[in-house]
């Protein structure tokens, strides 16, 4: 690799964001066009810098770059006719030094805020994120949402429109209104990670890059924000469970539960960030659903087997989190402790409820749970059941195979 | 940046007139559009009559107007408001503040026009 190609990688990792940010403030909001001229200067970044060499700043060069461009375009395009005027003298415009005196973070942060206005619909606002602050590309985002390309295209075009049209701002909002703003960035941020950890279909199980990414974003805001118990909660839970990334996939593909996981390649700095992390979140005083989840994390991170864990605590916490957020999700989740701190009969009884709930009838978590449970009660025709209903509804070929491998294993006893 | 704010409420919601909570949202609005003047983001707004609305459509050179329709909607359009402020943000924070919004809704629709940067 080369100093160039590593030099593009890096700006396109820690600057991209802020370069976009730049461009679309400075083309008044239009996020379509500075998405194209951003894309277009990291183009022509990849040739030139090979060439000439890796520029002293590189934010600022791309900033440069992709301003030409769009000024260029701008001139040719028929709708922006009555605009040109207004830009063109602008071209001594010294954007460098603008590029220079914002701050990263703050750009980084402001493009963040806007992806995630609620006056953008909720599927739009992730897809929105991952493309113009995580920077992944159309086929990925359309991959991660089990959607055609064509479909996440008009999708983002019409986000972008809405962006422009209704002049969503490109700030971190004013303190009245960050708190609000801050859970939707929050939920965001949790999404872009939980895809990246649990992806939902194709060959891998995991998307380390997703998972980064989703880490990355969390320590911006906590940055932003370093006394919210909230923000502090994500980026603990984030790290806690990340820290067990690698241990989740065996070396023939297929997805380790945690129980079954080689605890000694779990990340133990990793952990320990989350640890300390979760400390600052705790002494806040102010319990909330992300730092419960970190706490759960934090207790299987802290065991030093399956069997060890605190599952009394474990079910405790879930027990608490499901006053904060009642899902099946969370019930799913506290049957299992259960299970292990009561027995599997205490566990299934959650589950049962659940099971009689014909709307719950494609979750498939439940059946994969109750699966494991009524296997270990002896039940073999009912875990076989389960089983396989759990797999008809996995679209992760590796989950599937790790569901099948347990009803071979349940089957013969 | 303009927009226009379409006032709606549900027919009988809010305060009924004669009611002293009813002058009460009166004097409401009479102090937002002060503030509103005062912060510079005031260009129109007015009341609808909707009861007297009249239809006009014309299809290959027949010209036909017709009384209502009188939506039968939900909400009814009752008024509407063209502020000039910053961005999105401060436009859903004026419509925050019109009493109606406590019993109706607020439509907010980025305007399109010429004079707009």
């Amino acid at each position: 690799m080369t100093a160039a190609t590593d030099a593009l990688e890096q700006a396109f990792r820690d600057e991209r964001a802020a370069v976009l940010a730049t461009i679309t403030r400075r083309l008044d909001g239009d996020l379509a066009l500075a998405e194209d001229v951003v894309q277009d200067a990291f183009v022509a970044a990849a040739v030139e810098w090979d060439r000439r060499g890796v520029p002293d700043r590189p934010g600022a060069w791309l900033t440069t770059t992709a301003w030409r461009r769009a000024l260029d375009r701008l001139r040719h395009v028929r709708v922006a006719e009555a605009r040109a005027p207004d830009l063109v003298p602008d071209v001594s415009y010294d954007l460098e030094s603008e590029f220079d005196r914002s701050s990263i973070d703050d750009d980084q942060l402001s493009m963040l805020f806007a992806c995630c206005h609620p006056a953008l619909a909720a599927e739009a606002r992730m897809a929105l994120t991952l493309r113009s602050v995580a920077g992944l590309t159309v086929p990925e985002i359309a991959r991660a949402f089990l959607s055609s390309e064509s479909a996440m295209e008009r999708r983002l075009v019409r986000a972008r429109r809405k962006v422009s049209d209704a002049r969503i701002p490109f700030r971190i909002p004013p303190d009245e209104l960050l708190g609000e703003r801050l859970d939707g960035v929050l939920r965001v941020v949790y999404l872009v990670y939980t895809e990246g950890h649990v992806a939902t279909r194709g060959p891998a199980p995991v998307r380390g890059e997703l998972c980064e990414e989703a880490i990355r974003l969390a320590r911006l805001i906590v940055r932003l924000m370093p006394d919210d118990p909230e923000a502090l909660g994500l980026l603990a839970l984030l790290l806690l469970t990340d820290a067990r990334r690698a241990a989740r996939v065996r070396a023939d593909g297929l997805l380790v539960s945690l129980e079954d996981q080689d605890r000694s390649a779990w990340d133990r700095e990793r952990a320990a960030e989350g640890t300390s992390v979760l400390d600052r979140a705790l002494r806040l005083r102010r319990p909330s659903s992300y730092v419960i989840q970190a706490a759960i994390a934090a207790l299987h991170t802290q065991a030093p087997t399956w069997e060890a864990t605190d599952w009394p605590q474990v079910a405790g916490l879930y027990a608490e989190l499901e006053r904060h957020e009642p899902s099946p999700v969370v019930t799913v989740n506290r049957a299992v402790a259960v299970a292990f701190a009561e027995g599997a009969p205490a566990g299934l009884a959650i589950l049962d409820p659940l099971a009689a709930d014909d709307r719950l009838a494609r979750y498939q978590p439940l059946h994969a749970v109750r699966a494991d449970l009524l296997r270990r009660v002896g039940d073999t025709a009912g875990a076989d059941a389960a089983y396989a209903r759990a797999i008809a509804l996995t679209a992760n070929e590796a989950e599937r195979a790790a569901l099948a491998e347990r009803r071979r294993d349940a089957a013969a006893g | 940046m303009q927009y226009l704010i379409m006032l709606r409420f549900p027919e009988g919601a809010g305060a009924q007139e004669g009611t002293p909570e009813f002058d009460a949202e009166m004097a409401s609005w009479g102090r937002l559009n002060e503030e509103l003047n005062e912060a510079g983001a005031f260009v129109t707004a007015t009341g609808l009559h909707l009861q007297s609305e009249t239809t006009v459509r014309s299809r290959d050179g027949e010209l036909t107007v017709t009384d209502g329709p009188y939506a039968e909607a939900k909400e009814i359009l009752f008024s509407f408001y063209i502020l000039d402020v910053e961005d999105l943000d401060a436009a859903v924070a004026w419509a925050a503040k019109m009493p109606s919004t406590a019993y109706g809704s607020a439509e907010i629709i980025p305007l399109a026009g010429p004079s707009q940067t």
